[in-house]
């Protein structure tokens, strides 16, 4: 039975050392999260002054000044389709690399060591040596392929090309999570699509997929937040006399250019919050959407 | 399976991975080539004449390396310290206490973990700077003194251990702090293994704080220095894949031998996010 208005030794004693456990993470996140979001929601309504001094207060005319940018339009556009190609087809990829290790294969470790390769190397130095492959004149890329593009300076195919990098970064991380899913998948479900005589293609679609399809699931909303925030590579590829800087710049791009090169905090700040709401809008839809096609045990 | 589908198999393996080594195998033959034999067309050369190693003495000779080593494993070492250290307290007890606040505060964590980093930078930075720790150190750890998200996964951690355990060290006579000390820390050390080598793999890669915090070449990360290497020399492309390699190598290097931990570490962790 318990006393009211009485704590037992015991629930004084948790709640004093379950403070003390937390105290350090919980101010460090109050400082560092809690209130830099709401200062940084604050400073959107605000426009900083020449020469980066002062604080105008403006209402919403950030928010007016955004909807009516056309360069933070474009910049959306190239976010959403820099996310489009990445996401999907890094998913496929990394899903067939996966079902491919999970068999019994001669050198499973090696190859999953090699994709995973990217993983650990700088984005800064992966963007240079992408960058020199595509180097329209004495790159790799036009020196094997039939015919010459400017891979990175083509304003329509740039973001393409960015993609493929994202891919190829992002494939082996993707494959470990899925191999990690395909692992819980019971065997002998396999055993009797086999006895039914299904082929390989029909038990990856009726078999794997459905059944690891909250791991797909987790994956792609991770995925699209990240792609969403996609900023190194663009700025290590595509420098500011880039003809197709344009229609490759990302939001964050923009949040970076605004907020710490042109010391505009006040609209860099506006740009990161329409970042946040369109994440958030995208995760929620992902979120209604998972009914239809994820299935949890 | 059927042998042939074995071989498709493999070809589609091999193939695969001969596009993801190319990249690496480019920037190794690149560094070791001279401007003009990097741009040699016809014939078109792949292997350096010769094993030069020019591009790196030259490199070594511009950048101060060992001061951004130094720099980025400090940076990486107090990381993994902090993070470790105050998310395995706040897991802990998060899991295995109860206490008034609780439910709040790990409603917090998890509010923390779902909103993009790039919305704490601007208040960060005007911090950082307030304090006066641009390029210093401190500035470079600054928003890695604690982890939302490794408080989650030291909690889903304990969550996963056997409540017997606490409750005959209760019976020894253990104190909740002995009790996590002694019994129920030592028990998470795959998860702690694993949070680290995340936290250390994720600020090895960020570029965008050390180039805000850390402008100055002599004071910033690899990474960073990196960004600003290639706009001083943007066509010497022998001497900027030099200086990536240089960059890559040791976390290449340690990757190939502790791969097992690395891979395991990354997808225990990534897989909780």
């Amino acid at each position: 039975m318990r006393n009211f208005g009485r704590i037992t030794a015991r629930e004084k004693s948790e709640f004093i050392w379950g403070w003390i456990f937390i105290l350090p993470t919980m101010t460090g996140l109050i400082i560092l999260n809690i209130i830099p979001m709401f200062q940084t929601i604050y400073q959107s309504f605000f426009k900083t002054g020449d020469f980066g001094k002062g604080n105008i207060f403006v209402g919403l005319a950030n928010y007016q000044k955004v909807f009516a940018d056309t360069e933070v339009w474009q910049a959306l556009w190239n976010t959403i389709k820099y996310a489009i190609v990445e996401v999907p087809i890094s998913i496929i990829i990394s899903l067939v690399l996966a079902v491919f290790l999970n068999e019994k294969i001669k050198g499973r470790s090696a190859f999953r060591t090699i994709f995973f390769l990217p993983m650990v190397a700088a984005p800064a130095a992966i963007a240079m040596v992408w960058r020199w492959l595509y180097n329209s004149e004495f790159g790799l890329l036009n020196q094997i392929l039939p015919g010459k593009a400017n891979w990175i300076s083509n304003p329509k195919i740039a973001i393409y090309s960015i993609a493929v990098i994202g891919i190829w970064s992002i494939v082996g991380y993707n494959m470990v999570l899925f191999l990690a899913g395909l692992q819980e998948v019971p065997k002998d479900y396999y055993e009797a699509a086999a006895i039914d005589g299904a082929t390989g293609i029909q038990k990856f679609f009726n078999i794997t997929v459905p059944l690891i399809s909250p791991t797909i699931f987790f994956v792609l909303v991770t995925r699209v937040i990240a792609a969403m925030q996609v900023f190194d590579v663009i700025y290590m590829i595509i420098d500011i006399t880039n003809p197709a800087l344009q229609k490759t710049q990302s939001l964050v791009c923009l949040f970076y250019k605004y907020s710490f090169q042109q010391n505009n905090k006040g609209y860099g700040a506006t740009v990161v919050v329409v970042l946040l709401v369109v994440i958030m809008i995208l995760t929620v839809f992902q979120m209604i959407g998972q009914k239809k096609w994820v299935h949890y045990n | 399976m059927k042998a042939s589908n074995k071989t498709i198999i493999y070809i589609i393996l091999i193939i695969m991975s001969f596009i993801m080594l190319v990249p690496f195998a480019w920037m190794i033959l690149t560094a070791f080539k001279t401007v003009g034999g990097s741009t040699q067309m016809d014939p078109f050369v792949i292997f350096p004449s010769k094993w030069r190693s020019d591009n790196f003495v030259e490199v070594a000779h511009n950048v101060d390396f060992v001061r951004l080593y130094f720099n980025t494993i400090a940076m990486i070492a107090l990381r993994v310290l902090c993070a470790v250290v105050t998310a395995t307290t706040a897991g802990y007890a998060f899991a295995r206490l109860n206490f008034k606040g609780k439910n709040l505060m790990f409603g917090l964590v998890l509010f923390q973990m779902m909103i993009p980093t790039q919305i704490f930078i601007i208040p960060q930075y005007i911090m950082v700077s307030n304090l006066g720790w641009t390029n210093t150190l401190m500035g470079l750890l600054f928003p890695g003194l604690v982890s939302a998200f490794g408080t989650f996964l030291l909690r889903q951690a304990f969550m996963g251990l056997p409540k017997e355990l606490e409750e005959a060290a209760r019976l020894d006579g253990c104190n909740i702090g002995q009790t996590f000390l002694y019994i129920m820390a030592p028990l998470t050390k795959s998860s702690m293994v694993a949070l680290g080598i995340f936290t250390a793999v994720f600020a090895y890669k960020d570029l965008m704080w050390p180039m805000i915090v850390c402008p100055d070449t002599n004071h910033t990360t690899l990474a960073s220095a990196l960004a600003k290497m290639q706009g001083q020399f943007t066509t010497n492309y022998p001497e900027l894949m030099a200086a990536a390699l240089i960059a890559c190598l040791p976390m290449i290097v340690i990757y190939v031998l502790f791969q097992k931990q690395f891979i395991e570490g990354i997808a225990t962790s990534g897989g909780k996010l």
